[in-house]
């Protein structure tokens, strides 16, 4: 071990000489707390959408003669959009060509007639009318869903008012009551009373009437049972399907803290890997491996040597990091001591990862640019969840991540930021047995380096 | 430092059969052929980096210092931090003054805070050459030591080198300048596809060759080199 002091010493001197390595190193996790910490802090923006109401101000929704409240759309669909009013359709047309705006709304002057005459005998079909460039695929997509998603919040409201006047009308005919028209008053029986009367008349009638008497009697029960039961089928249709969440699988740990994870883990990763294959490789780069292996150290110390070094700068710069990230999202210092159990746990597997690779390769570029293509495709495979893609690729997926430190170090570093979620012994075990796994097939790999 | 038939191979192809040497204190023998003789091959086994095949190598890796034909040290250190990384992982009890002591040894003393990556070649194989010796070794192997030096920085390297001979080290050196071998070599092997056809002083090589091509004997010792090899079907 005297010989991995002086060794782990000497890198630590190369690194220093190394100033654009070294800037890197402590500047790309600043700079990816920094974002990660204002996207997760601030939140999405709203899409830039163009707005034009052509409905005429004092038009209103008629509900069986009934107008209904005034609906402020403008003021609704603002709330959901940044929106930017327009004075016509062909402002709107090149504003949405231009890229100033990512779509455009527009409703056109006989929305409300054509709502109204829903309720009519000759229904129309409302429309709204969307302006889209989809000169890119990400934009149309994610105008699309915004606007979808209003659409159906504004149909999901006019509704809900059509089938709350639906249930008031019911209402009025099996309880009876008042109903306004034109400014008059009018008295409605309803089913219940008209049925009570007619059962009071009954007695008085000849009896030859009387079968034909209780059949309207019969009738009026049944109607006015049926329809009570009509109303919570008409309050329904406004929203048929009611969501009933359960969550199974225990709780996930919020979405900002599954983020800073991500971002942890990611510059752990390639810290940590680029650094051990890259300065395992440089032993041989320099030729110096063969001389230091010549009795002044085994190549199983010098494989922890650089495993060591991985760590230890590794932990240093997730450190920076996450007290980057506690400036946005407060974390739970009181949690510490798992952080680094989780980093050191996860720093070995990787090094131990990076040491294999550094040991399958010649040449420090090589060995970077390798590094690069095994850790990058991992980690993003790492976030694929489950149901996003078709069974046997998930599977496939499941298998290559779990070869990888990548993600059992990301369920180690979640479960160590928060208590929610699932906890951190099956990943830390993961870990250790590919700690060991790789450190094998580095130090197999290292006979290579002998070759002279 | 003795070997005795030894033997290696690369797959089918074997890089040595059946080489032996011996040098005693204070000897420099030169190890000479074409390329793909086995020279590298035959310094690596001696210096216990590979294994052979057959054969023995009489030697404690401690007391063999090795020196390999590229430079085996790090160029983003200065010239000082190379030495006692090398002198600290020898355990030297004093290793401050084992770099004094290298630093004296190789006339780099005023540029010992140099990053070694901005040193002239020569100066580079001359820390190649002090963190061999930094474990004192009885015998120094020397991979084709003045590779891309010039004149006057292998003239200093071979002053330098003749003077470990002379305080009682064994020096063994490849070369491919047969010139060198002759001027430096007190004894010269003659290695050819891993067979070894000579090893004597070189007057005894040109003595060997008169016999065979007496005009190639009189000229100068590559021009008698190589009729030797010629003759031996190489």
């Amino acid at each position: 071990m005297r010989g991995v002091r002086w060794l782990l010493l000497k890198d630590l001197q190369i690194l220093r000489r190394s100033p654009l390595q070294a800037v890197l190193l402590v500047a790309y996790p600043i700079l990816i707390a920094v974002l990660v910490g204002f996207a997760i802090s601030r939140g999405p923006e709203d899409p830039r959408v163009a707005f034009l109401n052509e409905v005429p101000p004092q038009t209103r929704i008629n509900v069986g003669g009934q107008e209904l409240p005034k609906a402020n759309v403008e003021e609704q669909i603002c709330e959901r959009v940044e929106c930017v009013l327009v004075d016509d359709r062909a402002e709107a047309l090149s504003k949405v060509e231009s890229g100033d705006v990512l779509a455009a709304l527009i409703l056109p002057s006989n929305l409300v007639n054509k709502i109204n005459s829903l309720s009519t005998l000759t229904p129309g079909v409302p429309e709204v009318e969307v302006l889209v460039n989809e000169e890119n695929a990400v934009k149309a997509e994610l105008v699309d869903d915004r606007i979808t998603t209003l659409l159906a919040e504004a149909n999901l409201r006019i509704a809900r008012r059509i089938g709350n006047e639906g249930g008031r009308y019911l209402g009025l005919i099996v309880n009876g009551g008042k109903f306004k028209v034109l400014g008059e008053t009018i008295p409605i029986l309803g089913l219940r009373t008209s049925a009570r009367i007619l059962e009071q008349v009954a007695p008085a009638l000849p009896p030859a009437l009387r079968p034909a008497l209780e059949e309207v009697t019969e009738f009026a029960s049944q109607a006015r049972d049926n329809l009570d039961v009509a109303k919570p089928l008409i309050d329904r249709l406004a929203q048929p399907i009611a969501v009933d969440k359960v969550v199974v699988g225990g709780e996930s740990p919020p979405l900002e803290i599954f983020a800073i994870a991500v971002a942890a883990t990611l510059t752990l990763a390639f810290v940590v890997v680029l650094l051990v294959a890259g300065s395992l490789a440089l032993e041989r780069e320099e030729n110096a491996f063969p001389r230091l292996t010549r009795g002044l150290v085994s190549s199983t110390a010098l494989l922890g040597e650089k495993v060591l070094l991985g760590v230890a700068v590794g932990l240093a710069v997730t450190l920076l990091m996450l007290a980057g990230m506690a400036i946005f999202v407060p974390l739970e210092w009181g949690r510490f001591g798992l952080w680094l159990l989780a980093i050191l746990f996860s720093g070995a597997a990787l090094g131990a990862a990076g040491a294999a690779l550094g040991a399958a390769a010649r040449e420090v570029r090589a060995v970077s640019l390798l590094a690069f293509m095994v850790t990058l495709p991992v980690a993003f495979l790492s976030l694929v969840p489950s149901g996003a893609v078709g069974p046997a690729v998930f599977d496939a997926i499941r298998v290559l991540t779990a070869l990888f430190p990548f993600k059992p170090a990301l369920q180690a570093i979640t479960a160590a930021l928060d208590q929610t979620g699932p906890g951190m012994g099956a990943p830390l075990l993961h870990l250790a047995v590919l700690f060991v796994a790789y450190g094998l097939i580095a130090r197999l790999a290292l006979r290579r380096f002998t070759a002279v | 430092m003795e070997a005795r038939g030894v033997v290696k191979r690369y797959g089918e192809r074997e890089a040595l059969r059946g080489v032996s040497l011996q040098a005693g204190p204070g000897e420099l023998v030169a190890i000479i052929g074409p390329n793909g003789a086995g020279k590298t091959t035959l310094l690596s086994i001696l210096a216990g980096i590979s294994k052979p095949d057959e054969g023995e190598v009489d030697s404690a890796d401690s007391a063999v210092g090795w020196v390999p034909q590229q430079a085996a040290l790090y160029r983003r250190l200065t010239v000082e931090e190379n030495l006692l990384l090398f002198a600290r992982l020898e355990a030297h009890e004093d290793p401050q003054a084992s770099v004094q002591e290298m630093l004296e040894l190789t006339g780099l003393g005023e540029r010992r805070g140099e990053i070694v990556a901005r040193l002239s070649g020569g100066n580079q194989q001359r820390i190649n050459i002090a963190i061999g010796l930094l474990a004192r070794p009885a015998v120094l192997l020397l991979d084709e030591p003045s590779v891309g030096l010039d004149p006057r920085q292998r003239a200093r390297l071979w002053e330098f080198v003749s003077g470990l001979a002379g305080r009682g080290t064994t020096v063994i050196f490849s070369t491919h300048d047969i010139q060198e071998a002759e001027r430096y070599g007190g004894r010269v092997l003659v290695l050819a596809d891993g067979e070894s056809l000579f090893d004597g002083s070189a007057e005894e090589l040109r003595e060997a060759v008169r016999g065979e091509a007496p005009g190639a004997a009189d000229r100068d010792f590559e021009t008698a080199f190589v009729a030797y090899l010629q003759h031996r079907g190489h």
